[in-house]
């Protein structure tokens, strides 16, 4: 009787308040088992952006750590305003053309506790939207790495909204709106190979090269400040990861606890992979080693999460610290571009074998919603996945460059060359990250 | 007086603290300081990427004490700096003119 009663005054009070939503409030089935589980997955999500300033933080020079970590950091602020005003209408509102999504959700106009049957049938689509926003928001702090130490701070906030209302919003769109195009060809991205880690890697290189290498780039010794930072900006990363592939099942059930395990496994086996890799070649084992080992291992495991099991998992975390140890130490030192802290050696490389690899080992057996890739007897679906890479290449690359172009016709993108020499704490933010003992007792002066 | 600065690998400090201390040489200043000599650099690896570290931490310990104690002194620092090995370090001698004690007044030896 009660429920019954407070069921008719929730209607009531929709009705008076919420009008856009009240019919779909009284038929929509809300479990609150998933609603827990995907609340639980979205914090998960969001500290991975704070986990990702320390993992920058700790790898740039001292004099550039309050920078970079302002750059994870901000993205945190502009991209949830960014999403709920036009973002996430853009990624998964109504298809238009099969490209974006139609502008009927701008404001969340419409959207609250009723929930969509086409991408999350049992939990609030507010959930939903915070789910997703989580995602857009640490794509772009993805991006910062390849730039760390040297853009504009003015130039940056306006790249990253333009970037991910142009790039991301729409990718997003494609990959999983319903009535995207390459969703509809048959790709399976499961938390965002394609969408998260390709296109930001990409664009990280592009802006490494439209921004130009450092000063003093192979002539001066560029090391990371605090190494720590960067194990423990890993270890969030990871932790938060869980969150990231379990809850790209958007419910809590057997697929969840799939993405959960391999992912676990394949971060294990690559941070083995690449701690053996330098051990055999340099004879020591590194930390700063072992931390990307691991996001990298997370990276490679993201689109397939879903689709595959434990052995392929354990084959696709230790195949990936190889190919983008390949790429970091040898292609990057012979092309000679300067991807600061290795965004696209990581996310742009270790996406794209992910990307590939989920067309070889994904199975229906993990999930029936998904399809067979190479190694089950389904050849096709990996020249599927080679398309949604270079489809995705494509786009970031290509909107990269001309964003960047444009913004530099208004204001410079980088910061002037004794700016980059005294660090831009200082000289775009006007603070300090570690004042030494002697300024600190003579504030006075 | 003289003023000894002995630069020294930082693993030594301890040791040296300890044994200038038995000799009764209670005032001692350190630095950290980074330096180069016959020790070349070092090698390191930042995702497969060779970076030599021409710098090499070092401590500076400064310590100014009586003429009479100088060859005492500077065994005892020998000593205790050596391994043997290219890095252990160089110790210079300088002269001190005079030395006051800010708290008192007091000067030369007896401020020291």
């Amino acid at each position: 009787m009660k429920k019954k009663l407070l069921a008719v005054l929730v209607v009531a009070l929709s009705v008076l308040f919420l009008p856009a939503f009240a019919f779909a409030a009284s038929e929509s089935k809300i479990d609150t088992g998933d609603t827990a589980f995907m609340f639980v997955s979205t914090v998960l999500v969001f500290i991975m952006t704070p986990g990702l300033a320390l993992f920058y933080g700790g790898m740039v020079r001292k004099k550039n750590v309050l920078n970079t970590m302002m750059n994870s950091f901000i993205i945190m602020a502009l991209i949830s305003l960014q999403w709920v005003i036009i973002g996430y209408t853009i990624a998964f509102g109504p298809d238009k053309f099969n490209l974006f999504g139609g502008l009927d959700w701008i404001g969340l106009k419409g959207i609250g506790e009723a929930a969509n049957a086409d991408y999350a049938g049992t939990i609030p689509q507010s959930l939903f939207v915070l789910f997703q926003m989580m995602f857009a928001i640490i794509t772009p702090a993805l991006i910062t790495g390849s730039f760390a130490e040297r853009m504009r701070f003015p130039a940056f906030i306006i790249f990253i909204l333009l970037w991910a209302t142009l790039v991301y919003d729409p990718l997003a769109h494609w990959v999983w709106g319903v009535g995207g195009w390459l969703r509809n060809l048959g790709a399976l991205d499961f938390a965002g190979g394609t969408v998260v880690h390709i296109s930001s890697g990409v664009a990280g290189l592009v802006a490494a090269l439209v921004l130009g290498k450092r000063k003093g780039y192979k002539t001066q010794t560029m090391v990371p400040h605090n190494i720590p930072f960067v194990v423990l900006g890993a270890a969030l990363l990871w932790f938060g990861w869980f969150g990231f592939n379990g809850g790209s099942a958007v419910a809590a059930n057997g697929l969840a606890m799939n993405a959960f395990l391999v992912t676990n496994t394949s971060a294990a086996a690559a941070t083995l992979s690449w701690v053996l890799i330098e051990w055999l070649l340099h004879g020591k084992p590194t930390v700063l080693g072992a931390a990307t080992g691991a996001v990298i291992g997370l990276v490679a495991i993201t689109p397939g999460a879903g689709f595959v099991s434990v052995i392929p998992a354990i084959i696709i975390g230790l195949a990936v610290s190889p190919i983008c140890y390949f790429a970091i130490s040898v292609v990057k030192a012979k092309l000679g571009y300067d991807d600061s802290l290795d965004a696209f050696g990581c996310h742009g490389i270790g996406g794209i074998w992910g990307a590939l690899a989920t067309g070889l080992f994904a199975s229906k057996a993990v999930n029936p919603a998904g399809n067979n890739g190479l190694f089950f007897g389904n050849p096709a679906q990996l020249g599927i996945q080679a398309l949604s890479v270079v489809v995705t290449i494509a786009l970031s690359a290509g909107m990269t460059f001309l964003i960047l172009k444009g913004i530099s016709l208004f204001t410079p993108l980088r910061a002037s060359e004794s700016e980059e020499e005294e660090g831009l704490d200082i000289a775009q933010h006007g603070e300090d990250a570690y004042p030494d003992f002697a300024s600190q007792e003579n504030l006075s002066l | 007086m003289k003023k000894i600065e002995a630069i020294i690998r930082p693993g030594k400090l301890e040791d040296i603290k300890e044994a200038l201390n038995k000799y009764n040489v209670q005032g001692l200043t350190i630095s950290q300081v980074m330096g180069c000599g016959h020790q070349k650099g070092r090698k390191e690896y930042y995702r497969g990427t060779e970076v030599t570290m021409n710098l090499l931490p070092k401590i500076k310990l400064e310590i100014v004490i009586k003429d009479e104690s100088l060859e005492d002194v500077l065994a005892i620092i020998t000593k205790e700096a050596k391994t043997g090995e290219v890095g252990d370090g160089k110790i210079f001698i300088y002269s001190v003119e005079n030395a006051i004690r800010i708290r008192t007044g007091e000067q030369g030896e007896t401020a020291i």
